[in-house]
């Protein structure tokens, strides 16, 4: 008996037992303080699906032995250039989908989805080759690849020739605006797609958002179990033994790398729908150290990751501070404690994760 | 004698063109800076004088860089955190009051423990993680930025009481987004006069000088030394001169002067040297030829000045002698430590922990030590940096101090493992030409400031992109090198 | 005894973990002795000295019996520090150089002379000034003595791999009172005129009353240079003997000599095996891989027979498999069964029906983390696409298939487990080798290559694997190559053995040939190369 709760406690985790315990804690806490759990709950689904994917990018990258992909940012900036052509082009409101504007707002979302996803691979590709340079030393480097292509971006994002309304700053300003409106465009789409309940009274389930969520956990669970993930997976859990049966390892990675780029393009897509808005600039330079946080918060490592542990983590970590932050707000009034929450727990985590893995990321001499 | 010293001057020239050429990073960036420059609209003086004024305020926080990369802990991202310590102790002596140089020296006395203590956990943090110091140093100064946004927003005025108006939050939880240093510490080390400094360093030499000669047992050297006593008070007598001290009063520099200075202290000094190597030692040493080159090099600066454009240059900077001084006083230590046991058993590591282990140096105290002086380094930086720069933004002072550092540096041609003075400084120069210029020319030539502002940035962090790649690639390369030739 | 020795072990056992390793052992250095230590891969060396070093290995499993003398008086090491102190130094085999530091400097290293400033005298030593001045000179003094003529203050970056050998030297006689130095393995990465220089410095130390521990298994060095040796055999003393009065024959029969225990019962064998039928045949192969070069390589394997490759550890003979799946940089021509195997494509040899089980289980061979029935049919599943069901647009692994197969193989091989998803990281060393040769067989090659099948798993399981190939062999007709470092492994089943030395084939032998015979092609003594029987 002892030593099956021992062996519990070890598969799930010190870090993970206490983040769990804090999240009961703070849903206490909530009906302790009177408030609407209800709304909450509706809130934690909806961040639940809204960062899924982005987590879900994770997955590929850490199974095809590059570790958690901080440089998910490469992906976002291709998800929200693809965004701003579909915003651009104004396909939600082209005549064809005049009498229906839920469908011209799906197939807007559905070209933007599919071309950045596309734009996303090759640009995945690319950053594959460079990922296989430098293994050993794949986070470092790749958070700092994505740090430098937002920047990049920023340039491009002054700098491109909009014209449409939504994404022009209204009077002066140059390039895209800091945050543009999804109104008229794919705002909500998946949320509000077989809905179920009210938004402003009582428990509201995205069911459109959960399921286009499950969707992708799903197909990737698919791609894991075929013949080039399970290959894939190999080479990231031992190159040699993957190479030794005739496996091109540097591809594998390269196709995973490839994959979770353009998971982060489908998920800044799927993300930013359900916010209503398209934040540009540095706003998404800390998206990376979220989603590898709620990976491993759900139970990965830096060198193991499966689609459970995407569902849960991302569940736990939203959960947390979507219900963590009214109860901050009443305890300690007027200040914004949610952000320091996510902070703490999301590097906290990661650190966590570093010093346990052995030899990993070692670059030994 | 005559011959070896051109074949030396154009060794020297040589090794410097090679130098620059082979490290394209360097080169990159002059030509940018250069293009920069030109494109700015603006004086030349103006683009100078930022640039002086920059390159004292962040010279010290890229200085405290080398001695991780020394001892093989890489680019240290950590640095935030001695930053933080720093940023601790200005808050509470703000809050107590203190201002001048009493206050700054209650920062550094305040900070430095602080520092100490976070060097330590740091330092124990990368030995856990061994091989991914930086990920963790990154991933590190994110966590301990949260942590003090706990202590600055909850915890003081929350758990501390904390009664001050202007530095609290209305409420009396949290501090203030930003603190003005006007009236305590702004310019508190900077206005420190330079016969206070002359006076205080000759002051502490000769007690020095007089316990050394007390402590130490042999008797060899110590007319030297006793000569050194009695020359100190006179130089101390000396600064009592009206014109002098005078002279001395100032805490600003005209450019020119310092110029003119450091010309005849480099021309006495070499004069004096030669004298010596001939007359007294009769020691024929390559080292001649270095000292005659200092004396050229010093005169042919000194009659740069004379150019008109140049003398325009330097009549408009004015430098903050005690800051230079600080600076100059960190090189030297990061030279001295290098020349100690403590600095050999710290490139020991750096270069193998194998081996390391194996000569008997204990390599996980070796690594504390270097993130502790790195850290207190760095929390003196940042103290030098807010005094200078008179506002301390209370939640964004610290969060790009890491960024900046590690991107001069790195544009100075250091690399992962190999950090010096020489990079430290050039590359301060050259990165902040870079700021100071992007979005000048950006606006000229695209008119939009805008551009050059995320220029800049992209340029940071894509410069630290690059050389963390490019390590990254070396050395994955060379083991299968090695391994190749056996 | 009259003489005086700087150096007596006496009684020296150990054990590892309920294995004895070392029974009985005593070694005994006169000063300016050159004296041999040898031995086969496994026989003990490094253990004794490990146990000389005081290195903590030794102390983590339960120390070991027997006393240590150095000039006459009884010494307890219980650290590496404690021998250097006692004036025992040691050359490694692998440098223990900083490229980026010069020879001074790393002659120096952890011992730099330094002296006390005013800060030093306040803050501790470990502030003391570095004196370069006398550190050159030192350096320069050492490296004087051992007659290497170079610039101490050159960097070790650059330099050829023999100056590096003679800057370990240098840095080892340079410590003070230093009175006996162990070679390990020195020549191994030399050149052979650097390696006559290594033999000349060697006994121009000895001259100087240093005593010297000579590590090798080049039975010519040994006779150039030695005045006497000890032999070791599977941790047994052979003999301690002096060089003068042996001759290369008798110090191979020495190692190798034992009876062969048999490993595989006998079987019918009613196998034809023809010297026409060539299965595989190589020709002039050169594989890169690091530590185990392969330098050309000719081999005719013959369809039906059970082939052997012997020969001692980093000679290039587990290169040979290696280089056929092409898993190292490898040229030369390899038919196989009329076709050709380009080594350059990966994989290419496995798709044309090679199966390969590595020599590195843990390592190449499994997936450590991962269930039984995955490791089963991993390879098969990729190279040949079994275990996979269509769905249409897209291929699924046949989970269902999958496991019938595992259970198949668990059951045929006898795999000793709680069934087939239990993880293969926590099976015996036994039962992990039938699963990579489960995986192999999977592939239903024509020719199946086995790297050191028995390479850490116990007596009983080895004997088991071993019967196993036999199985595979006679009752399939399975074509096998078995490459291995116990010669006597090779000699219960092979039906030919192929000595490697100098990642060249030295000869090929048959099991019932003479011990010397095999000593000797092991051992590197040139002779010619018979052509086959």
């Amino acid at each position: 008996m002892n030593k099956l709760i021992k062996n519990i406690y070890q598969s799930i985790g010190l870090p993970r037992l206490i983040i769990f315990a804090f999240f009961i804690l703070v849903v206490f806490a909530a009906g302790f303080y009177n408030m609407d759990v209800l709304s909450l709950m509706s809130n934690v689904l909806r961040r639940w699906g809204m960062y899924g994917i982005l987590v879900l990018a994770m997955v590929p990258s850490i199974q095809c032995g590059n570790g958690p992909n901080f440089g998910v940012s490469l992906g976002i900036v291709c998800g929200l250039f693809g965004s701003l052509v579909s915003i651009e082009l104004d396909i939600a409101n082209l005549s064809i989908f005049a009498d229906n504007k839920h469908l011209g707002a799906w197939m807007s979302l559905l070209f933007a989805v599919v071309l950045s996803a596309l734009i996303a691979w090759f640009v995945g590709m690319g950053y594959g080759v460079l990922l296989n340079r430098v293994k050993g030393s794949e986070m470092t480097v790749s958070t700092y690849v994505g740090f430098s292509v937002i920047a990049f971006m920023n340039i491009l994002w002054v700098t491109l020739p909009f014209t449409n309304g939504d994404i022009k700053w209204p009077i002066g300003g140059e390039g895209a605006r800091n945050t543009i409106t999804l109104a008229n465009s794919f705002s909500e789409v998946l949320n509000n797609t077989a809905s179920i309940g009210n938004q402003d009274t009582g428990l509201f389930v995205p069911t459109g958002l959960l399921l286009f969520f499950f969707l992708f956990c799903f197909i990737i669970y698919l791609f894991l179990k075929s013949k080039t993930g399970i290959a894939m997976s190999a080479a990231g859990a031992n190159p040699n033994f993957a190479k030794a049966s005739g496996i091109n390892v540097n591809k594998m990675r390269i196709i995973g790398t490839a994959l979770s780029t353009s998971l982060g393009a489908v998920g800044i897509i799927t993300y930013a729908q359900a916010f209503g808005f398209l934040q540009m600039y540095n706003a998404p330079l800390m998206m990376g150290f979220s989603c590898v946080a709620a990976v491993l918060i759900g139970g990965a490592s830096t060198t193991r990751a499966r689609i459970s542990h995407v569902i849960i983590g991302t569940f736990l970590f939203q959960g947390l501070l979507v219900v963590a932050l009214p109860v901050a707000n009443s305890v300690l009034t007027g200040t914004d404690l949610s952000d320091i929450i996510r902070m703490i727990v999301s590097n906290g985590i990661i650190l966590y994760a570093l010093t346990k893995a052995k030899g990993g990321a070692a670059n030994e001499e | 004698m005559k011959n070896n010293f051109f074949t030396y001057t154009k060794k020297q020239c040589s090794d410097l063109i090679k130098g620059i050429y082979s490290n394209k990073v360097v080169l990159m960036f002059l030509i940018l800076c250069i293009f920069g420059i030109s494109t700015t609209g603006k004086p030349l003086t103006y683009t100078i004088s930022e640039v002086f004024s920059r390159f004292s305020r962040n010279t010290f926080l890229v200085l405290a860089l080398i001695i991780p990369v020394l001892a093989g802990l890489g680019l240290n991202f950590g640095i935030v955190v001695g930053a933080m310590a720093a940023q601790i102790a200005i808050f509470f002596v703000v809050y107590w009051g203190l201002s001048g140089v009493s206050g700054l020296l209650l920062c550094i006395l305040l900070s430095t423990p602080i520092a100490i203590l976070f060097g330590y956990l740091t330092g124990a943090l990368y030995n856990k993680t061994k091989g991914a110091e930086m990920i963790s140093g990154m991933v590190l100064a994110y966590f301990a930025d949260g942590l003090y946004y706990l202590l600055f927003l909850f915890i003081l005025g929350g758990v501390i009481p904390i009664n001050n108006e202007t530095l609290m939050i209305s409420g009396g939880v949290g501090v203030k987004n930003t603190i003005d240093l006007t009236g305590n510490l702004k310019y508190s080390l900077d206005n420190i006069s330079m016969l206070i400094l002359v006076r205080t360093i000759l002051t502490l030499y000769f007690i020095v000088s007089f316990a050394n000669l007390w402590v130490r047992k042999n008797k060899e050297g110590r007319t030297i030394q006793i000569i050194k006593l009695v020359l100190i008070p006179i130089t101390f007598g000396i600064t009592f001169i009206p014109m002098v001290s005078q002279f001395m009063g100032t805490d600003r520099l005209l450019l020119l002067d310092a110029i003119t200075i450091a010309c005849v202290i480099a021309i006495i000094y070499a004069v004096v040297k030669l004298i010596s190597i001939r007359f007294i030692q009769k020691d024929k040493d390559t080292d001649i030829n270095r000292l005659i080159s200092i004396l050229i090099v010093a005169v042919i600066s000194y009659g740069l000045t004379y150019i008109p454009a140049i003398y325009d240059i330097t009549l408009a900077v004015y430098l903050p002698v005690c800051t230079y001084a600080a600076i100059i006083l960190l090189c030297g230590f990061n030279r001295w430590l290098l020349s100690t046991r403590l600095g050999q058993n710290m490139r020991t590591v750096g270069q193998s922990r194998t081996v390391a282990n194996s000569a008997g140096i204990n390599v996980n105290k070796t690594r504390i030590i270097a993130m502790c002086l790195s850290t207190v380094l760095a929390s003196w930086g940042q103290i030098i940096y807010l005094q200078n720069l008179g506002t301390f933004s209370t939640y964004g002072a610290h969060t790009m101090v890491g960024q900046y550092a590690i991107a001069a540096l790195l544009v100075g041609g250091a690399s992962v493992q190999k950090a010096n003075n020489k990079h430290a400084i050039l590359g301060v120069i050259l990165f902040h030409t870079l700021f100071v210029v992007a979005p000048l020319s950006a606006s000229n030539l695209f008119g939009s400031a805008l551009i050059g502002e995320y220029f800049r940035v992209f340029i940071c962090y894509g410069v630290i992109a690059l050389s963390l790649a490019m390590h990254a690639w070396k050395t994955l390369k060379k083991p299968e090198v090695a391994k190749g030739d056996k | 005894m009259d003489t005086n020795y700087v150096l007596r072990m006496n009684n020296i056992s150990k054990e590892y973990y309920g294995t004895q390793v070392l029974k009985n052992i005593n070694l005994s250095v006169a000063p300016g002795e050159i004296h041999a230590l040898m031995g086969e891969n496994g026989a003990g060396k490094s253990t004794l000295m490990n146990i000389l070093f005081g290195m903590p290995v030794i102390h983590n499993t339960g120390g070991f019996d027997g006393t240590i003398e150095v000039d006459g008086v009884p010494v307890v090491i219980d650290s590496p520090h404690k021998a250097m102190e006692l004036g025992i130094g040691m050359v490694h085999q692998e440098f223990m150089l900083l490229p980026g530091f010069t020879i001074t400097e790393n002659i120096k290293i952890g011992r730099e002379i330094s002296n006390p400033t005013f800060i030093s005298r306040i803050f501790g030593k470990s502030l003391e000034k570095l004196d370069q001045k006398a550190m050159a000179k030192d350096a320069k003094k050492a490296l004087d003595t051992i007659g290497l003529n170079i610039e101490e203050y050159t960097r070790v970056k650059g330099l050829p791999v023999g100056y590096m050998q003679f800057i370990e030297i240098a840095r080892e006689i340079d410590k003070s009172g230093i009175k006996l130095l162990i070679f390990d393995e020195p020549t191994a990465v030399l050149t052979e005129s650097e390696a006559d220089r290594l033999l000349d410095t060697m006994r121009l130390l000895a001259k100087k009353g240093i005593a010297i521990i000579f590590i090798t298994h080049r039975i010519d060095e040994v006779m150039a240079v030695t005045d006497s040796m000890t032999v070791l055999r599977d941790g047994s003393l052979v003999d301690r003997v002096l060089t003068k009065d042996v001759n290369p024959v008798r110090i191979a029969e020495m190692m190798i000599g034992r009876k062969v225990e048999k490993l595989l019962d006998d079987t019918d064998d009613n196998r034809t095996i023809s010297s026409d039928d060539i299965i595989l045949d190589i020709k002039n192969i050169e594989v890169k891989m690091p530590g185990e070069r392969v330098r050309g390589v000719d081999l005719a394997i013959r369809r039906g027979e059970i082939f052997g490759i012997g020969g001692l550890a980093g000679q290039g003979k587990i290169g040979i498999p290696n280089g056929i799946m092409g898993l190292y940089e490898t040229t030369g021509s390899i038919t196989f069964d009329g076709n050709e195997i380009d080594p350059k494509i990966l994989g290419d040899a496995l798709k044309k029906g090679i199966a390969n089980v590595s020599e590195d289980r843990r390592g190449v061979g499994l997936l450590l983390n991962e269930s039984i029935e995955q490791n089963i049919t991993f390879t098969a599943m990729q190279i040949q696409g079994k275990f996979l069901k269509n769905y249409g647009i897209t291929k699924l692994y046949d989970k269902k298939q999958a496991l019938e197969h595992a259970k198949n193989m668990i059951k045929t091989l006898d795999i000793r487990c709680t069934g087939p998803d239990q993880a293969v990281g926590r099976l015996s060393g036994g039962n992990q080798q039938k699963v990579c040769i489960a995986r192999a067989l999977t592939l239903t090659p024509k020719l199946l290559i086995v790297a050191e099948p028995t390479r850490g798993i116990d007596i009983g399981a080895k004997k088991l694997v071993i019967e196993l190939l036999a199985k595979l062999n006679r009752e399939q007709g399975l074509t096998i190559i078995m490459v291995s470092s116990e010669l006597n492994e090779l000699r219960s089943i092979c039906d030919r053995i192929a000595i490697v030395a100098e990642g060249k084939i030295a000869r090929i032998l048959k099991p019932e040939d003479p011990d010397a015979e095999f000593g000797l092609a092991m051992s590197g003594v040139k002779q010619e190369v018979h052509k086959d029987e």
